[in-house]
């Protein structure tokens, strides 16, 4: 999460990362996070091809 | 216009693209802060420092010990006085010039649209997700600029919010995070801790944001969310684009926005009484009773360790995950602020009902 990076291969699109992502870390199926593919926010499932940077955000509530 | 005792602003003048229009434009605005903790002392500072005409500041909160490695307006001697009243003290020493004015209440859907809409510009400092969507929300229904700025552990985020775009498009809070997180499943900055320097960071820069905003200089983050990271100094910048029309979940219109309850909307149940608190001298007592067995709800790894009573570690996400199976009848929890082990408690309590669960008032930070 945030700046940490991962390798993530076979992914067609960014749902595949979801059930990737919560398989890997089950503390985040339980979170609502946001993605971005490559540096904008989607608000629906999408379409990915090799070289994709899919970021994903969570939400902070800390001031 | 004159501007006041101008030598003051006599280096950021001197900014070419800044200069005394950009100081004027500074005089006239009137910026709300809402929050004077980790990202709204920084924030304050900065713009009371650069001459913002009206700077109104939102706390209900007062100082404590733990708020001074971060929230660099207070001293020592502030302990127990009211935020609002003390940053605004402090502030009018720093520049007499403008105009301070603190507002020592708490925010509410009732007096939330009636402040907000004295201001052109806000500034979120808040701590938790019920005031960050009631404060966008009234920003959206008033058409007020929004400087969003938020914290986990290492990380911040930065944003600027309501602020149409070359193409007339502009984003909210809603459009990034549409539904709000459960109760206890983010943790705040009393629960996840935080090193000071990282608010002085985000703060400052909410304050250069709105700084940039309302001189018309730099390129704001208009439409763009930036990720900072303390540990790393990586930042990483989005763009953000509005969610369908469909997917809207904000009130409509200002009618709707009094009746919202953002507690409840946020997941935040008022607490049923069920789960019965208690303070650190009995739940000493209790947890070395044998009749009663004790739980820590908090994540793998949160520190400091619990000693000097037994107890068993069941995650509060485990226990969202798949209800326990509990032997015992008698079942006292804890976390670290003793947020999470109300949550906890009540859940087990909806499985569990013919069980009694107690829960440690202010968490295992009360013990030592």
């Amino acid at each position: 999460m945030g700046c940490n990076r991962i390798q993530l291969e076979n992914v067609p699109d960014t749902d595949a990362v979801s059930s990737c992502l919560a398989a890997q870390y089950p503390e985040l199926k339980q979170m609502k996070y946001k993605i971005a593919v490559d540096q904008t926010v989607i608000h629906h499932n999408k379409i990915l091809t090799d070289g994709m940077t899919v970021a994903v955000m969570p939400p902070f509530s800390g001031g | 216009m004159a501007i006041k005792n101008e030598a003051r602003y006599q280096r950021q003048i001197r900014l070419k693209d800044f200069g005394r229009s950009g100081q004027q434009k500074l005089a006239k605005a009137k910026v709300l802060v809402i929050g004077a903790g980790g990202l709204g002392c920084p924030a304050l500072l900065y713009l009371a420092a650069a001459g913002i005409g009206t700077l109104g500041i939102i706390d209900h909160d007062i100082v404590e010990l733990s708020n001074l490695h971060r929230q660099t307006l207070y001293t020592v001697s502030d302990i127990g006085r009211l935020k609002a009243d003390c940053a605004a003290e402090k502030l009018a020493q720093l520049n007499p010039d403008i105009n301070i004015i603190p507002y020592p209440l708490q925010l509410g859907t009732q007096n939330a649209a009636l402040l907000i809409s004295k201001y052109d510009l806000v500034i979120d400092g808040s701590d938790n997700f019920p005031t960050r969507y009631m404060v966008n929300d009234a920003c959206v229904l008033l058409n007020i600029p929004l400087i969003y700025g938020a914290l986990s552990e290492n990380e911040g985020q930065v944003s600027v919010f309501n602020v149409p775009d070359e193409y007339g498009t502009k984003v909210n809070y809603r459009d990034v995070f549409p539904n709000p997180p459960q109760e206890g499943e983010v943790l705040n900055c009393a629960e996840a801790g935080i090193l000071g320097f990282l608010p002085g960071i985000i703060g400052t820069m909410q304050a250069g944001e709105a700084i940039k905003l309302l001189s018309g200089i730099g390129e704001p983050l208009v439409n763009k969310m930036m990720i900072y990271s303390g540990y790393t100094n990586q930042s990483y910048q989005v763009k953000l684009i509005p969610a369908d029309d469909a997917d809207q979940t904000s009130p409509a219109d200002l009618d709707a926005f009094l009746h919202m309850d953002y507690k409840w909307f946020c997941g935040i149940k008022g607490t049923t009484g069920a789960v019965q608190e208690l303070d650190a001298q009995e739940f000493r007592k209790l947890a070395k009773d044998s009749a009663y067995s004790v739980l820590d709800v908090r994540e793998p790894g949160e520190s400091p360790e619990a000693v000097g009573f037994p107890f068993r570690k069941v995650p509060l996400s485990a226990i969202r995950r798949q209800i326990p199976a509990l032997d015992e009848q008698k079942i006292i929890l804890f976390c670290q602020s003793g947020v999470r082990s109300i949550i906890a408690g009540e859940i087990l309590l909806d499985a569990y009902p013919g069980k009694e669960f107690y829960s440690l008032k202010g968490g295992i930070l009360r013990l030592s």
